[in-house]
Formats: structure tokens, C-alpha cells, sequence
């Protein structure tokens, strides 16, 4: 009973040392709840089928993330407990000097590991259920969802998971303290404290030649995920600029703090004005004790900023390109060059290359009832024109430097007469062109830039007896095929006058419904997806079907499921690093106030000191984040790269939104360490 | 002789009015320009107290301190900052160095928090520090250095910005017995050709000897006060060690 007092006046006692573990436990346990509980917003319950498809692959792979999650949080909680452990040494030295057993002392933390587990969960559920509401709006954002019928939301299932996965890290954290209190010794306990630090001190010009390479091999690094992006042979390539940028950054901190201490120190009426050789000197030594905790930051920082801003401006940019990927309500591609011998027995070959148009009709989905209007048009290719075909003499260069594209799959050809029909239906522009001349239609940018390797050196290619030249020296933007992002990666187009209808490939039908309303819209076309259970539907072929419906709804479905899982692990992610550099720099501070006390009795202003405490801290918590954003300024160019085909419109939005979560975490977090630090230098020392 | 430090009628309690504790009680003196004072007293005798509201560190219950004629128990606040930076020297008994700082720069942050330019700061630790003896340690950090060594710099810092009243709390407090030596032969160096005034409060009568005036102080109050005169330090530390028997055992581990 009396351990049960003791530890509970404990943390009365020590609340200010530990609000920042508290706020880090409460956010986290919030957190956790609020990215578990996304399954039972009822804003959900609204949304169609087959969005609730995608819904379902989101919630698994959050749960999955949240595994992660639980890791990165156990870590975080298991540090942050070792640190309060440490401040409070001289408290359990004097216990055990009055005769206290180990045992009891573990006990004592115990329970103060339950009360602060409890209150926390409590705490952070009940935030978490709040902010859940919020979330609602987000989500019915994400996926046009109905908000009239909003309701208050609990999820019981996700409490519940919330206090399994905080409980096992509670649980740890327990084992963990009994461990290091079992092992420490009574001196150490008494008197750690008071052991001098040895302050290590590095030769600068050692420092100064590894941040040079450093710095050298960071460079190389930024060079071979952007400029040198297609360099990157295999996938595992792409884990070589990581490391390097990992190592370089470990020894960049090694040596930043020599480095700048020779800098400044060379600069004497910068060095020696006020108190920023003081300044300078905490800052340094801190560094140059936490080279690793800084690296780690530094990268999960950068881990942050990346997911962060590309995850935001993807979701942006699928939504943008809705209208432009999906003029049309319907788009159904169909093959019209089947062979004699791929007819099944006792069907007809005819019925097996009938237009989209006859097939539908066939199968019973009336076009002229149900379509307001629509368009038909053919794709042609031929045997002697591939995409090595359309690179005339550059062909050696180019193979040698795209090694992974299949050059062998037939080019696309169209005439231009019918790519205008479809152009003025998709409101692009219309082209025309003479019987000797060719011009390519593109719009994934991977594929215009080989393609205008080879149009701009005049390559002409032999189709149909002739020879081509192209009109145009590049690639003009357009496409044919509705998909939900930018992959047409060519069409060739040529005078309709030279093309055999012989080479004819596929046939292509394009149609909006009649109808105004998004349901109207959707009853024509659950009657077009009828028609798949038809008996006879085999004999017309395989129908690709891609609606404007279906394409919205994958990409929002995984716009947001981009975005959750950028949102999770970066609010997790900055919460762990900026919880670390705040107790990392509150647990210096019975050092700190030391010094701060030694100061204000030569005679500081206390502006004065306030100010060097706001610079320190101020400086500990911007060296990890400024090289994080040199980091990102050449990963979100990575990422822009990778995801290129998902268009990266928005990115400065989302870039502000990033900022936004980065101030407000960030920012927070040193705000409430540059108060508590305030607070602890300001009582004097007796 | 000018008046430097002029303490009057000066009370400090502590603790609520049902156990209030007379840390002083009513003491008043005064301190001449040049001299080096030292009060003696045992622990619990009030005399670090005293230094605490010279220094302006702690308040007094009441009366009145004034150096050069200003009372410094009217000053707050910044004026406080700027009077403590600008008139006082302070040494420790634990030196107060900063352990991140080189010798040097522990001088140095003293000028520089006063708007000192780099330059001055250099000429006036380089002129200062030959006087002393200490040039050769001026680039090492305290935990390189002896007991002695930081006590010095921490005088070298104390009078680097020329104070009118240099306070001292238990200088030898942490040192050993040759290192005490040569710290109270700088003080009288610091005293007589620095024209440093220095007050130094001591529980240790051969520390006490090296000054010129001893004050002694028991429970808060003014018990007695000697002269050094025209005595060697040897029959000084005699006289001083006379008035410790008088006082009572208290004082038995002075030396």
C-alpha cells in the first residue's frame, strides 16, 4: 500500500518531467485508435460496392501498418521510459540506501507504469474517438460520400485492438525497467550524475575531411535517384544511393558538430558576442553525443516529408485527372483480328470479330436507348511495325539504354480521321496529315521521351508499302483508351487513304449514357455489366470495359488509401523523432539548469538567457530537420519519377499540407520543450 | 578612504513566523576601497547568507547595502543583471565553470555577456592572465585541469572586468593545501597590485590570515572583528586562531 502512495505521489511530483512522455503516450494511443477505427466510419456504410472493396483492401493494410506502427511506438515508449529512469537515479539510490529492496523499487515503477498506462489509454481513446469524427469528414471527403446521414461513431473493435497492442507495450516497458534497475549499482545510482563528463573532442580537420566526403557521397547519391534516375538498372539498384545516403548522413552529424565549431570559432566577434560560445558549446557537445539518435531522426524526417507530400499530391492528382483521363461515361475496347483457328467449335468467326457496337446490340444493351451518343473507331497494326520499328538507325542507342522495355509488341495505328472523331468527343486537338506523313500520339511521359529521341532525328518508318516521315519532330499529347492514369504509350497515327483494312486489330466504342444523375448513370450501367452473365457472351470475344464510374472509384479508393497510410506512419513518424529530441534535451536539463544558474550569476539579462535556451533548443531540433528537407528536396524528385504515370499535379498543395503537419508536431513538440526547459532553469537551484 | 561596500542594519529570516530562523541578525560594517576582507564563521553562522545578499543572489528581510553610495536592495530585474555583471566578481568554492567551455572562453563569456567586443576581450585575458600565471592553461577544459588551476581562472574571471568588489565564497574550500597557497598569494597579488576589493567569506583561519581585516561572525551576528595592521601573516593567523577559541568549539575544524 505504501509502494502503491509512494508511486502515485511520484507522478503528482514529477508531472512537468513527464507531460512530454504523457502528450507522446496520448497522441500515439490516439493515433492508433483513430487509423484502427477508419472501418466502422459510417460515412462508409454509403459508399457502393465496389468501392467498399476497396475499402476492405485499405482496412487490411492499415492493420498491417499498425503492426509496424505498434513496433516503432514500443521502441519509442521502451526509450522514453529509460530516459524518466535515468532523472530519477538519485530517488532510487536514496531508496535503496534506506534499505528498500530492488524488488520493491521495481514495483514502485510498476505501478507507475499501470496508473500512467491507464490514464494515457483513457486519455488518449477518449481523443481518439474525437478526432475519429473528424476523420469522418476526411473520409467522406475521400470518397464523395453522403455526410447528411453523419452519426458519432465508436468502434468498439478498435478500442479493444488499441488496448491488446498498448497493453503488450505497457507490459514491456515493465520488464524492461525491472531489467535495468536489477542491474544498476548503488553508486552509480547515488552519484552518476556527478561524475564529470569527459567531453570528447574530435580533430577538426579530421571532421572537416570526413564531411567533405560525406557531403561528396551524399551528392552522388541525390545524382543517382534524379538526374541519373535511369541509371537504376533493377529495383535492388535503387537500395545503393539509400545507403549511401544513410552512411553519409551518420558521418555528416559525426563530424557537422567539429565542423561548425571551427567555423565559428575562426569567426571570433561572432563567436565570442553574448552567449553564443556557450550556445555553440552545448550544441556541439550534444551532438557529439547523439550522432545515431540524430541519424535516425534525420531519416525519419525525411521518411516523413517524402510519404507525406507525394502520398498527398498522388491522391490530388488522381482526382485532377478524372475529367481528363474520363471524358466519357463508357469506353469498351474489343479485339476484332481473331484467328479461324482460335473459333471454338460450332461458333462462327464473324460473331467472334463483330464491332462493339453489333456485340452489344446482340447481347441485348440497346446502344441507340441507352446512349445518348458514341463513337466507333478501329485500330490497325502490322506484323513488320513494332516499337524497334519506329526507332530507324537510333535503334542501338536506345536498346542499350532502356534495356527493360519489351520492343517487340505491335505499335498501334489509327487513322487520323478517326482520332479526330474521338479528339472532338475528348475536347483534345484535331490533327490532319498527308498520305506521306505520320505523327505519334503519347501521354505517358516515360514513353515521349524515347519516342522524341527518335522524332526529332526525322526517323521514317515503312508501313503499307510507303515511306513515312514524321509531321511532327515530338510526341503531341493525347490518348485513345480511358484508364485512370496517363499510360497511352503511343499510337501512330497516318492518313486514312494509305491504310489496308486488312491490318484491322481492335475495335474501340465510346459512349456516354443517357441520363443526368450519378444513379440514372449507374442503372444503365449495372444493365451493361449484365450482359457478361449472357450465355452467348463468350461468342462475341472478351469486352474491355472501362467506365468513368469504375475508374473514379479506383482511383479514390486508392487515393485514399495512399493518403491514410501517408498520413499514419508520418504523423507516427514525426511523433517519434520530435518525442526523442524533447526528452533527449529535458533530460539534460538538471545539467542545463546548472549551467543556466552559472550564468545568471555572472550577471545575464535573463532575455539574454532565455534567448541562448531558445537558440539551443531551437538549433537541436533544426539541424536534424534542415538535412531532412535536403534529403526530401531530392526524394520527392524520386518519388515524382517513380509515380510519374499517376501524375504529380498539386504537389506544391501538398507540400503546404506537409508543412502544415511539420509545424504544427514539429513545432509543437519544440514548443513544449523550449516551456518545460524554461520552467526547470527558472527555479533556483536551492 | 572611500566607502565601498557599506552594509546596515541588514536582517535575513527564513522560514514561516512559527520556526523563523535569524540567518542575520542585525548586522552592520563597513568596507573600505583596496581592502581584502575576510568573515569567518562556522557553518549555520549566516556567513554565506551574508555573501548571498551582497551579491544580490538572495533578498534581505531588511536594511540597506549600498555600494559606492547605491542601494542595491532597491534594484530588480534587469538593473540587478547589469549591476551583478558589472560591478561584482564572483569565485566559487566549486569555481562555477562552465564544462563545455575552454578556460578562455569561461573568461571571455563574462566580458562578452557585456557587450565586450572580441577584441578588448582578448587584449585584457592575455595582459591579465600573464599577471596571474595562468597563460599556459587558458585553451584547456576544466576536466583537464587541477583543483587550483580552475580556482585561478575562476579569479582571473572574477576580476577580468575590473568589479568593484570582488566576493569570494570558501575559495579553498575544494583545494588542497599547497594549491590554497598559491590561490591566496594571487589574492593578495589581485588585492595590492590589482587593486581588487575583495571580500571572502571562510570557515578556515589560514585562509582568513591572508587577508587584512577578519570578521567574525556566530549566529547571525557580528562577534568580533580584528585588524591585520603591520603583523606578519604567521602572527595574524595566531591572533585569528586566539579569537576561534574564544568562540567557542565550533570552530575546531579550522585548521
Amino acid at each position: 500500500m505504501m509502494l502503491y502512495k509512494l508511486s502515485l505521489k511520484n507522478i503528482r511530483k514529477s508531472f512537468k518531467d513527464y507531460l512530454i512522455y504523457f502528450f507522446t503516450l496520448i497522441l500515439g494511443v490516439a493515433i492508433f485508435y483513430v487509423f484502427n477505427a477508419l472501418d466502422s466510419q459510417t460515412v462508409l456504410l454509403n459508399v457502393t460496392s465496389s468501392t467498399y472493396d476497396i475499402i476492405e483492401l485499405m482496412i487490411n493494410i492499415l492493420s498491417g501498418v499498425s503492426v509496424f506502427v505498434s513496433f516503432v511506438l514500443g521502441f519509442l515508449i521502451i526509450y522514453a521510459s529509460r530516459f524518466l529512469i535515468k532523472r530519477r537515479n538519485k530517488e532510487f539510490g536514496i531508496y535503496l540506501t534506506l534499505g528498500m529492496s530492488k524488488r520493491k523499487i521495481s514495483a514502485i515503477l510498476f505501478f507507475e507504469t499501470l496508473f500512467i498506462g491507464i490514464i494515457s489509454l483513457i486519455i488518449g481513446i477518449l481523443l481518439g474517438i474525437s478526432l475519429s469524427q473528424f476523420m469522418s469528414i476526411l473520409v467522406a471527403n475521400l470518397f464523395d460520400a453522403d455526410m447528411t446521414k453523419f452519426q458519432f461513431v465508436f468502434s468498439s473493435s478498435a478500442c479493444i485492438k488499441t488496448l491488446i497492442y498498448f497493453g503488450i507495450m505497457y507490459v514491456l516497458v515493465m520488464i524492461f525497467n525491472t531489467i535495468s534497475i536489477s542491474k544498476c549499482k548503488l553508486i552509480d545510482l547515488l552519484y552518476g550524475n556527478k561524475r564529470s563528463e569527459k567531453i570528447k573532442f574530435k580533430n577538426p580537420y579530421l571532421c572537416i575531411a570526413v564531411f567533405i566526403v560525406s557531403v561528396i557521397v551524399l551528392a552522388k547519391a541525390y545524382y543517382m535517384v534524379t538526374t541519373g534516375f535511369t541509371e537504376l538498372e533493377s529495383f535492388q539498384d535503387i537500395f545503393i544511393p539509400i545507403i549511401m545516403g544513410s552512411v553519409s548522413t551518420f558521418f555528416i552529424f559525426w563530424s557537422l558538430s567539429g565542423l561548425i565549431l571551427k567555423l565559428v570559432l575562426s569567426i571570433k566577434s561572432v563567436y565570442f558576442k553574448g552567449l553564443n560560445s556557450f550556445v555553440l558549446r552545448q550544441f556541439s557537445s550534444k551532438i557529439n553525443t547523439m550522432v545515431w539518435s540524430m541519424s535516425i531522426i534525420c531519416l525519419m524526417l525525411f521518411f516523413t516529408i517524402c510519404i507525406l507530400s507525394s502520398s498527398l499530391s498522388m491522391k490530388n492528382s488522381m482526382t485532377a485527372n478524372l475529367d481528363e483521363l474520363a471524358p466519357v461515361d463508357l469506353g469498351i475496347m474489343k479485339r476484332v483480328d481473331y484467328d479461324i483457328t482460335e473459333v471454338d467449335e460450332g461458333k462462327s468467326l464473324e460473331t467472334l470479330n463483330s464491332s462493339v457496337k453489333d456485340s452489344l446490340n446482340a447481347l441485348g444493351f440497346d446502344t441507340l436507348e441507352y446512349l445518348s451518343d458514341y463513337v466507333d473507331v478501329n485500330f490497325y497494326s502490322l506484323e513488320n511495325l513494332t516499337l524497334k520499328d519506329t526507332f530507324g538507325d537510333k535503334i542501338d542507342e536506345i536498346l542499350k539504354q532502356y534495356r527493360f522495355l519489351n520492343f517487340t509488341t505491335r505499335e498501334d495505328i489509327m487513322k487520323v480521321e478517326d482520332y479526330n472523331r474521338v479528339a472532338k468527343v475528348y475536347g483534345l486537338e484535331e490533327y490532319s496529315l498527308e498520305d506521306d506523313e505520320y505523327m505519334i500520339i503519347a501521354d505517358f511521359d516515360s514513353f515521349v521521351k524515347i519516342r522524341n529521341e527518335a522524332l526529332r532525328e526525322g526517323v521514317t518508318i515503312n508501313i503499307y508499302d510507303r515511306t513515312l516521315k514524321p509531321k511532327y519532330q515530338e510526341c503531341k499529347n493525347g490518348f485513345v483508351e480511358m484508364s485512370s492514369n496517363h499510360i497511352n504509350s503511343g499510337i501512330i497515327l497516318v492518313n486514312g487513304n494509305i491504310v489496308d483494312e486488312e491490318s484491322i486489330s481492335k475495335n474501340l466504342f465510346l459512349g456516354n449514357y443517357r441520363g443526368k444523375s450519378k444513379d440514372e448513370k449507374r442503372n444503365i450501367e449495372n444493365k451493361l455489366t449484365d450482359i457478361s452473365t449472357k450465355a452467348q457472351y463468350k461468342d462475341y470475344g472478351t469486352l474491355n470495359f472501362s467506365t468513368r464510374l469504375t475508374i473514379a472509384e479506383a482511383s479514390t479508393g486508392l487515393g485514399a488509401l495512399v493518403t491514410f497510410i501517408g498520413l499514419y506512419l508520418g504523423i507516427i513518424f514525426l511523433i517519434s523523432s520530435a518525442a526523442i529530441l524533447a526528452l533527449k534535451e529535458l533530460s539534460e536539463s538538471a545539467d542545463n539548469k546548472e549551467r543556466f544558474m552559472m550564468i545568471r550569476k555572472l550577471g545575464a539579462d535573463e532575455k539574454l538567457i532565455r534567448n541562448a535556451l531558445f537558440r539551443q533548443i531551437g538549433i537541436f531540433f533544426a539541424t536534424p530537420l534542415i538535412l531532412a528537407i535536403i534529403h526530401s528536396i531530392f526524394g520527392i524528385k524520386f518519388c515524382t519519377n517513380i509515380l510519374e504515370s499517376f501524375g504529380t499535379k498539386g504537389l506544391i498543395p501538398s507540400i503546404i499540407m506537409t508543412t502544415v503537419f511539420l509545424l504544427f508536431i514539429y513545432g509543437g513538440y519544440f514548443i513544449l520543450t523550449f516551456e518545460s526547459s524554461k520552467n526547470i532553469i527558472k527555479s533556483k537551484s536551492r | 578612504m572611500e566607502k565601498l561596500l557599506k552594509i546596515e542594519n541588514v536582517e535575513k529570516y527564513y522560514g514561516s513566523r512559527s520556526s523563523l530562523t535569524k540567518a542575520l541578525d542585525n548586522i552592520s560594517f563597513e568596507v573600505e576601497k583596496g581592502e581584502f576582507v575576510a568573515i569567518m564563521g562556522s557553518s549555520g553562522s549566516g556567513k554565506t547568507t551574508l555573501l548571498n545578499v551582497i551579491s544580490t543572489i538572495d533578498k534581505v528581510t531588511s536594511g540597506h547595502i549600498y555600494i559606492s553610495g547605491e542601494d542595491i536592495t532597491k534594484l530588480k530585474g534587469n538593473a540587478l543583471n547589469k549591476f551583478r555583471r558589472e560591478e561584482l566578481g564572483f569565485i566559487f568554492q566549486d569555481f562555477n565553470l562552465l564544462d563545455t567551455l575552454t578556460a578562455y572562453e569561461n573568461v571571455a563569456l563574462q566580458l562578452s555577456i557585456q557587450n565586450i567586443g572580441y577584441k578588448e576581450i582578448e587584449t585584457r585575458i592575455k595582459k591579465i592572465s600573464r599577471e596571474l600565471g595562468i597563460e599556459n592553461i587558458l585553451d584547456k577544459y576544466p576536466y583537464q585541469m587541477s583543483g587550483g588551476q580552475k580556482q585561478r581562472v575562476a579569479s582571473l574571471r572574477a576580476i577580468i572586468s575590473n568589479p568593484k568588489l570582488v566576493l569570494a565564497d570558501e575559495p579553498t574550500g575544494a583545494l588542497d593545501s599547497k594549491s590554497a597557497k598559491m590561490l591566496l598569494e594571487k589574492f593578495n597579488y589581485m588585492n595590492e597590485s590589482l587593486e581588487a576589493t575583495i571580500l571572502m567569506v571562510t570557515h578556515d583561519a589560514f585562509t582568513a590570515s591572508y587577508a587584512s581585516r577578519v570578521i567574525f561572525i556566530k549566529d547571525g551576528k557580528i562577534f568580533n572583528e580584528i585588524r591585520r595592521g603591520d603583523n606578519s601573516r604567521k602572527e595574524f593567523f595566531d591572533k585569528i586562531i586566539d579569537v576561534v577559541t574564544l568562540l567557542g568549539g565550533d570552530l575546531n575544524d579550522a585548521l
